[in-house]
Parts: structure tokens; sequence; C-alpha cells
């Protein structure tokens, strides 16, 4: 699926009327009342708005730690990920081991093994990059696995019947077709690497967005927390479009259609 | 060159093949018609060395491994298989490719028969790109740049519309003339392997046998229109018909 510019336009007028009605209610103290708190802890779109621009250089040091966390776990995943499904791939027997273990490791619930994280890895980026490497690694096993295997058994032959090795099936022909199948899992794994992020930094962190939103929290500033939040949107969006850009360079052709 | 002895083949529960016969000569174009799922297939991958038979020996140039065979020959398969990552050129210089050559080594060595095919200019330009008539081509000059002495083609123009499947027939027919290889050439259309053979095994339906032989008349000339009109194509045409009727109908 490729997006116009033309199809941004529905899901930007909702953002549009949701953020009106939100600072109507808001400003009418309507929200406030409806969920009975004060009215300072219900703030405006405008008093987001003002929050991004007042605490802009808090925000920008904080999102630049979150950002590199996620960038770098991102990465750690999409290389260890992808080298694993290749090596699941050529062996029967590793996938037959590790496969089952995988969809097994998807049960482990992250933050509650985060602090154990933290005693281990330390209090730097460390545990963090694990974090977002853990949830990261399964989007990006499972789908680049799927692709390897989604090839059409007659190109192999073909493949074959021209003198090729199995590495050269494995990079001319496989590799190739997984492609695009890597890139839907790293487009999963962008998501969830926001949020791993934000979990590593609550548990154990003094800086980044995760942690700028838990502090903001316990001081009652509700804009501020919602200006965090914004920029770790604004964040995983860019993400999306950079691999959606390294997806028309890397992966243009798209996933093939399986033969019948 | 190409030899099969009492050939069997079965895929489990299912007979694909049962003591098949066939020569076929250094040079020759041998055609091989049967009713469509009679295993026509199975037995090119035989032959390649894809397969191992099921019994029975199966043998190119004297030898029997399937390395061997598979060193010897190349298949040509019924779709055209082109890789979508890799331009025109890329895709017909796969075989240079997958024996070491680097990119631009392999570019050069397909770019002759890129010319002489009439693909000149397409080199660069991805498969999807390109008609179904130039993709075919694309296959077939790959098949040919494996450079190797026994072409299998598995219904080469069976995705072409009608005047593109003439049009591509007298070009293999002229391309064959010029290469001088052994050829083993699966089609269902009679027409398409009594022009384009020198010799047409009828198979029967699955399990597959050799039933008859239609020896296609000779000279013929390269004017499609006018090779199947002459009264020697005609006759063999009923030949062969007729016997691939009764191989349809056998039990």
């Amino acid at each position: 699926m490729r997006l116009r510019p033309a199809d941004l336009l529905a899901p930007l007028a909702i953002v549009v009327l949701l953020l009106a009605a939100w600072e109507t209610a808001a400003q009418w103290d309507v929200l406030a009342d409806a969920l009975d708190i004060e009215p300072f802890l219900v703030p405006a779109p405008s008093d987001v708005a003002d929050s991004l621009w007042n605490d802009r250089s808090l925000l920008a040091e904080d999102a630049w730690v979150t950002l590199r966390e996620v960038v770098l776990g991102l990465a750690l995943a999409i290389a260890i990920g992808f080298a694993f499904a290749i090596a699941l791939h050529l062996s029967d027997a590793l996938r037959r081991a590790f496969y089952p273990l995988l969809v097994a490791s998807q049960t482990v619930p992250v933050i509650a093994i985060a602090p154990v994280l933290v005693v281990w890895f330390g209090f730097g980026i460390g545990p963090k990059l694990a974090i977002i490497a853990l949830v990261c690694f399964f989007p990006v096993t499972v789908n680049t696995l799927d692709g390897l295997r989604a090839v059409d058994p007659e190109q192999v032959k073909m493949m074959r019947t021209l003198d090729a090795d199995r590495g050269r099936i494995l990079r001319a022909v496989e590799i190739p077709t997984a492609l695009p199948y890597l890139a839907s899992g790293a487009r999963i794994a962008a998501a969830v690497a926001v949020i791993g992020a934000v979990f590593g930094e609550w548990t154990g962190s003094d800086e980044g967005l995760g942690h700028l939103i838990l502090v903001s929290q316990g001081q009652l500033q509700t804009a501020r927390v919602f200006a965090g939040v914004a920029v770790l949107s604004a964040m995983a969006i860019a993400l999306f479009a950079l691999i959606g850009l390294a997806e028309r360079r890397w992966a243009w052709w798209g996933k093939q259609p399986v033969a019948a | 060159m190409v030899e099969l002895r009492a050939v069997g083949h079965s895929f489990g529960e299912l007979r694909a093949l049962d003591r098949v016969d066939l020569e076929i000569g250094a040079g020759e174009v041998l055609g091989l018609v049967g009713p469509s799922g009679c295993g026509k297939s199975t037995l090119l991958e035989l032959v390649a060395g894809l397969l191992e038979p099921s019994d029975g020996r199966v043998a190119v140039d004297g030898e029997t491994p399937a390395g061997e065979r598979l060193a010897r020959t190349v298949l040509m398969p019924q779709r055209d298989l082109l890789l979508p990552w890799l331009s025109a050129i890329d895709n017909g210089a796969l075989a240079l490719r997958n024996r070491g050559a680097a990119r631009e080594d392999a570019r050069r060595g397909a770019h002759p028969l890129f010319q002489r095919f009439g693909l000149a200019g397409f080199e660069a330009t991805a498969p999807g790109r390109l008609s179904g008539g130039m993709r075919q081509r694309v296959a077939f000059l790959r098949t040919l740049q494996a450079g190797k002495p026994v072409l299998a083609l598995d219904e080469p123009f069976a995705s072409l519309d009608a005047i593109t499947r003439a049009e591509m027939q007298e070009w293999l027919a002229e391309a064959l003339a010029e290469q001088q290889r052994t050829v083993v050439l699966v089609t269902h259309d009679v027409d398409e392997a009594l022009y384009l053979s020198d010799r047409v095994a009828i198979l029967s339906a699955r399990p597959a046998r050799v039933v008859a032989e239609v020896r296609a008349p000779s000279p013929r000339s390269v004017p499609r229109i006018e090779a199947v009109s002459d009264a020697g194509f005609t006759m063999a045409r009923e030949q062969a018909l007729t016997a691939l009727q009764a191989a349809s109908v056998a039990p």
C-alpha cells in the first residue's frame, strides 16, 4: 500500500476535528466537569502546544536521548532478526528447535523483566536497548522468515539449472523476495520500539521522554505529559516514513504473488 | 546425447511416468506432445537433473548422476520467472553471475544476445515493463546464455496470445537453426511441435508412455504460415493428432 498525499486528507481532517472538539470541551471545562476533576488537569490542545513551545529545549534534549535508544535498538533488532531468520531458514534443525521458542518468547511480559535488565545492564542505555531489541526482534524475525519461505519453488529450479549454488539462490532470489516482508516487520517493530523505550525509561532512567512524562505526571504537569506523547508519536511516524523510504529504495518490487 | 531407458517416476501414490524410452541425438530437436497433466514437465526435470527417476535410467552425454545431467542441461520453465528486482540484462546474464562473473562482465557477456534477439535498448528495463513476447525472449536468452549443450524447453510460449505466439515460433525456429543445440521441447500444440522439431514423440495420458513418433517434414520453410500449409506438414499433423487422440482415450 502506497500513500498518496491525497490519501492523507481525510485522516488529517479527522485529527483537526478531534482537536477542535477537544479544545472547545477543555476551554469550557466540559471534560473536567464530566470527569469531576480540576480543570488544570485537562489541558486543551492549545495548552499542549504552549508546552511544546515553552519546554522545547527540555523536550528536545529528552527526545534526543529517546530517539537514540529507539534507532539503535531498532537497528540492532533488524540486524539480529534478519541474521537469525536466515539461519533458521537455512537449517531445518534450527528452525524446528527455535521457532516454537521464538513464538513462546512473545508471552514474556517485557515490562516485568525490565527491572531485572536494569540490574544486569546498569542505569545507562544498555537495558533500554535490550528491551527495545527484545520487543522488536520478533516481528522482524517472523516476517523475514515468512518472506524467505514465500519464494517461488519454480524460481529456485530455474536458478539451479543456471548453475546457482545455495549461496547464490539465497542472495539472488530468497533475500530479495524477503526484503519487502522484512520492511513490514520493521514497520511493526518501529511502533513497538517507541513503546519499549518508554518502558525502559520508566524502569530506570534520569533522562528521555519516558522519564520526562513520568516526572511531569508526578508534578501534575499534564500539558507537558501530552507534549511528550506528541513528540513520541511524531518520532514513531517519522520512523515509519523512513522505513517506507528505505522500502522504495531497496524493496520496491513488493511482496511477490505466490504462484499457483 | 539424451537417453531415457524404461524410465518411470512416481510422486508418492501418483504414477507420472511409466517405462518411457527416448533417444535424442546431438543437435536434434525432439518435440514432446501429450494430453495436459501427463507428466511432460516431470520428464524435462528428469532430463535436466532436477529429479532422480524412481526407476529406469536417464543419461545425458552418457552420464547418469543428477549433478552431471544438471551440468549439461538447462531447463526453461513454462513461466518466464524473470526476477523483478533485476533489469532485463541482469536476468539474461544470471547464469554468468551464478558462475561467479562480476556484474559488468556478465552484462557484457549477455549483450550480444540482446542485440541478436531484438532486445537492444531494453537492457536496463525492469521485467515488469516488458511485453509478454519480450519477457519470453529474455527468458530464452537467459537459457541460451547458460551455454549448455542440451536445452529442455517447457511450453515456452504457452502464456502468449496467438499472434505473439506465432511470431515467437518463427523466431525460435531461426534461433535454434543458428544455435545447433540438442533440444527437448514440451508443448501441447501439435503444430508448434512439428514446426520446431525434427521429430515428435506422442505421450499417453498419465502415467505417460511414448505411444507414437512422428517425423516432421524436412526441410521446412521458415515462414510459419508456409511451413504449416505444406502437404507433408498436413500429413504429419494428421498422423500426430490421430496418435494423440488414441493416447488420450486410452485407459
